[in-house]
C-alpha cells in the first residue's frame, strides 16, 4: 500500500508518460484534461524535459510531428474539440508513419458542447478523424491505474508499429482520483534508423514526409501500411471478459460505462439473470473474437455508451447480426446509472432476445 | 481552507461548515466557494444539505454548469462585510487558485479573526515530502497575499485508505509542521476509520464523504 499514490486520471497519464521516457510534451489547456498539461508544466523543467504550451492545438500536434520525426517519445493531450483541431496533424503523422501518443479526455459534444464526460468521439478515433486511409491504436482505460499502464503501453505500441496511439478516456477518467501503483516495467524505445537525427556525413539523408508525387508509389505505401495494420489486429487486440461464459445477456461497454455496467451485471446475477460483460480495451483494433464467440450462446447484446450509439456498430459487425444488439445510453455529458443498465438487462431477459 | 488540488479541502470545508453550524445554531454560517481552477467536485454538490442546515452558500452562479469560467461569486463581499458571519472559504488548488483569495485577503487581515489552513496529503504525487509541500505552501501564500496559520493532515488513498496509512502519515505531517512553524491543527479521516484511530492521533476529525460515485 505504501508504494501507492492518490492520483487523478490526468495526472496518472502525465506521470506514466514521463516514466515511459517521454520528455517532450506539447499541449493547450481544455477542460477536462488540463491537469495533464499542469502536471507536465510542474515536472518537465525539473527533469530536463520540455513542456510547451503551444499557441493552439494545431501548433501543438505539429510540434509532436517534429519531435516524433527526430525519434523521441512525444505526447500531446486535449479534449474533444481540441482533438478535432489536431486531426490534420494526426493524418500527416499517419502518412509519415510517425510514432506518438495522443490523449483525448472526451467531453460532451458536438461543437463546443460541454465539460462533462462523454464517449462520443468513438467514431472519430476508431475510424480516423483526419483524412485519408489510416488507423490509430486506440486504448480505452477504465481505471486510474489503467490510465497509467495504457499510457506506457501506448508509447510501446506506437514505437513498435511506427504509428500514432491514442488514449481515449472520458472526463470522469481524467478527473476521478484513485490509488495508483507506478511500479511498472517500461520497454525502452527501439532503435529508430529512419529518424531525422542528422547524417553526421555518415549516411544518406532520412526524409520524413507525407507527400507522394507518384500515385503508383502512394498506392504501394497504403498497401504496405495496411499490411502493418493487419499485424496490429492480429497481435494487439485487448479486452476483458466478465461472467461471459454462460451469459444470455452480454453487455458491451468500455471506460466508465464498463464500470457502471459491471455493477449492473452483478445485480442482475444476484437476481438470477445470466448477464455478462465484454470490455474492449483496444477500440481499434476492435476485439471481434470474444463477441463472435459470445454470440453462440447469448440471446442479446446491449451496447452501453455515453453517446448516441457508436460502438454498437462494431458490436453488430463482430456478432454478424446473429442476435439483436440494443443500445443503452446517455449523451451530452450524462453517465448511465447502474439502475438504467439493469433495467435494460431485465428488459432483454424478459423479451428473451427479441428486439 | 487551501491545499493542493485533490488534497481534500472541499470535503473538509463542507464537513467543517456543518459542524460549525451545529455549534452555532443561531449564528450565521456560510461556505464561500472561491475555486476558480476546478469546475468539478464543488461545494455546490452539497447545496441541498447546506440549505437544509441553514448554511449560506456563496458561489459563482456558473459553478456546476457547462460554463467553465474562472468567475467569482456575485455576493463575494458579504464574506468580509458581514463581520457577524462565520465563513469557511474553499480556495482553488494552487497559486493560480489562491489569486482569488488575494482579492479579499486585505479585508480578512484587517478584521484579524481568521484561521488560514493548509490541507496536506502525503499520498498526492506533487506533495509527497516536506520540501515539495513547503514549495506549494509558499506559492499559495505568495499568490493569496495571506499567511497560513495551521495545517490539516488529510493524508489518504481514497477508498483504499487504511488506519496504518493515516498513522504512517503523522511523521510527514509533524515534519511539515516543524519545518513551516505551523501547528498541526487536526488530522482528518473518513468516518469509517474514526473509531479505530480515536485516541491514537491528537485532534482527530471524522469526515463524511460528500458524494458516492455511481461507478
Amino acid at each position: 500500500m505504501a508504494d501507492k499514490v492518490l492520483m487523478k486520471g490526468n495526472e496518472a497519464i502525465a506521470e506514466a508518460a514521463i516514466r515511459a521516457g517521454c520528455l517532450h510534451y506539447f499541449g493547450y489547456p481544455i477542460t477536462p484534461q488540463t491537469e495533464v498539461a499542469a502536471y507536465m508544466a510542474k515536472k518537465m523543467p525539473k527533469i530536463g524535459g520540455v513542456f510547451l504550451q503551444a499557441e493552439s492545438e494545431i501548433a501543438a500536434i505539429n510540434m509532436v510531428y517534429g519531435v516524433a520525426s527526430a525519434g523521441k517519445r512525444v505526447m500531446t493531450s486535449s479534449s474533444s474539440p481540441g482533438i478535432s483541431l489536431k486531426g490534420e496533424g494526426i493524418s500527416y503523422m499517419a502518412g509519415a508513419d510517425l510514432p506518438a501518443l495522443v490523449v483525448n479526455v472526451q467531453r460532451g459534444g458536438p461543437g463546443l458542447g460541454g465539460i462533462q464526460p462523454s464517449q462520443s468521439d468513438y467514431f472519430q478515433s476508431t475510424r480516423g478523424g483526419g483524412h485519408g486511409d489510416y488507423h490509430m491504436i486506440v486504448l480505452a482505460p477504465a481505471s486510474v491505474q489503467e490510465m497509467a499502464e495504457l499510457t506506457v503501453k501506448g508509447f510501446e505500441l506506437a514505437d513498435k508499429y511506427r504509428m500514432t496511439a491514442m488514449i481515449l478516456a472520458d472526463g470522469t477518467m481524467g478527473q476521478m482520483m484513485e490509488p495508483v501503483s507506478l511500479d511498472f516495467d517500461v520497454t525502452p524505445p527501439p532503435e529508430k534508423p529512419w529518424a531525422t537525427t542528422g547524417t553526421k556525413m555518415q549516411r544518406e539523408h532520412n526524409i520524413v514526409n507525407s507527400l507522394s508525387l507518384v500515385p503508383e508509389e502512394l498506392e504501394q505505401l497504403n498497401f504496405k501500411r495496411y499490411e502493418k495494420y493487419a499485424e496490429v489486429i492480429k497481435n494487439e487486440t485487448r479486452y476483458e471478459e466478465y461472467m461471459v461464459d454462460d451469459a444470455e445477456i452480454v453487455i458491451a461497454a468500455f471506460g466508465i460505462a464498463a464500470r457502471v455496467s459491471k455493477n449492473a451485471v452483478n445485480e442482475a446475477r444476484a437476481q438470477g439473470i445470466k448477464a455478462g460483460l465484454i470490455r474492449p480495451i483496444t477500440l481499434w483494433p476492435f476485439p471481434t473474437a470474444p463477441f463472435k464467440k459470445a454470440a453462440e450462446h447469448a440471446k442479446q447484446f446491449i451496447s452501453v455508451e455515453l453517446s448516441m450509439g457508436q460502438m454498437i456498430e462494431d458490436v453488430k459487425l463482430a456478432t454478424e447480426c446473429k442476435v439483436p444488439v440494443t443500445l443503452c445510453n446517455r449523451a451530452g455529458g450524462m453517465i448511465p446509472s447502474p439502475e438504467l443498465v439493469l433495467e435494460a438487462i431485465k428488459k432483454a431477459h424478459k423479451n428473451g432476445g427479441v428486439d | 481552507m487551501c491545499g493542493h488540488y485533490g488534497s481534500g479541502k472541499t470535503n473538509i470545508a463542507v464537513n467543517m461548515a456543518l459542524d460549525l453550524k451545529k455549534q452555532r445554531q443561531n449564528g450565521r454560517v456560510a461556505v464561500a466557494d472561491l475555486d476558480i481552477v476546478n469546475p468539478y467536485f464543488r461545494t455546490k454538490d452539497s447545496g441541498k444539505e447546506f440549505s437544509q442546515a441553514g448554511i449560506r452558500l456563496i458561489v459563482s452562479e456558473f459553478a456546476n454548469t457547462n460554463l467553465d469560467l474562472p468567475s467569482m461569486p456575485q455576493d463575494l463581499y458579504a464574506i468580509t462585510d458581514d463581520r457577524e458571519m462565520s465563513v469557511i472559504l474553499d480556495i482553488g488548488g494552487d497559486d493560480r487558485g489562491a489569486l482569488a483569495l488575494g482579492r479579499i485577503a486585505p479585508k480578512i487581515i484587517e478584521e484579524n479573526n481568521y484561521d488560514m489552513l493548509m490541507v496536506i496529503n502525503k499520498f498526492r504525487p506533487l506533495t509527497p515530502d516536506v520540501a515539495s509541500t513547503l514549495e506549494v505552501l509558499g506559492e499559495i501564500e505568495a499568490a493569496g497575499g495571506i499567511r497560513f496559520t495551521g495545517l490539516v493532515n488529510n493524508s489518504n488513498l481514497g477508498e483504499e485508505t487504511t488506519a496504518e496509512d493515516v498513522l504512517g502519515s503523522t511523521e510527514y505531517a509533524l515534519s511539515v509542521s516543524e519545518a513551516s512553524s505551523l501547528p498541526l491543527v487536526m488530522t482528518t479521516v473518513k468516518d469509517s476509520l474514526y473509531e479505530e484511530l480515536s485516541g491514537k492521533i491528537e485532534n482527530l476529525f471524522p469526515l463524511t464523504l460528500q458524494k458516492k460515485p455511481v461507478y
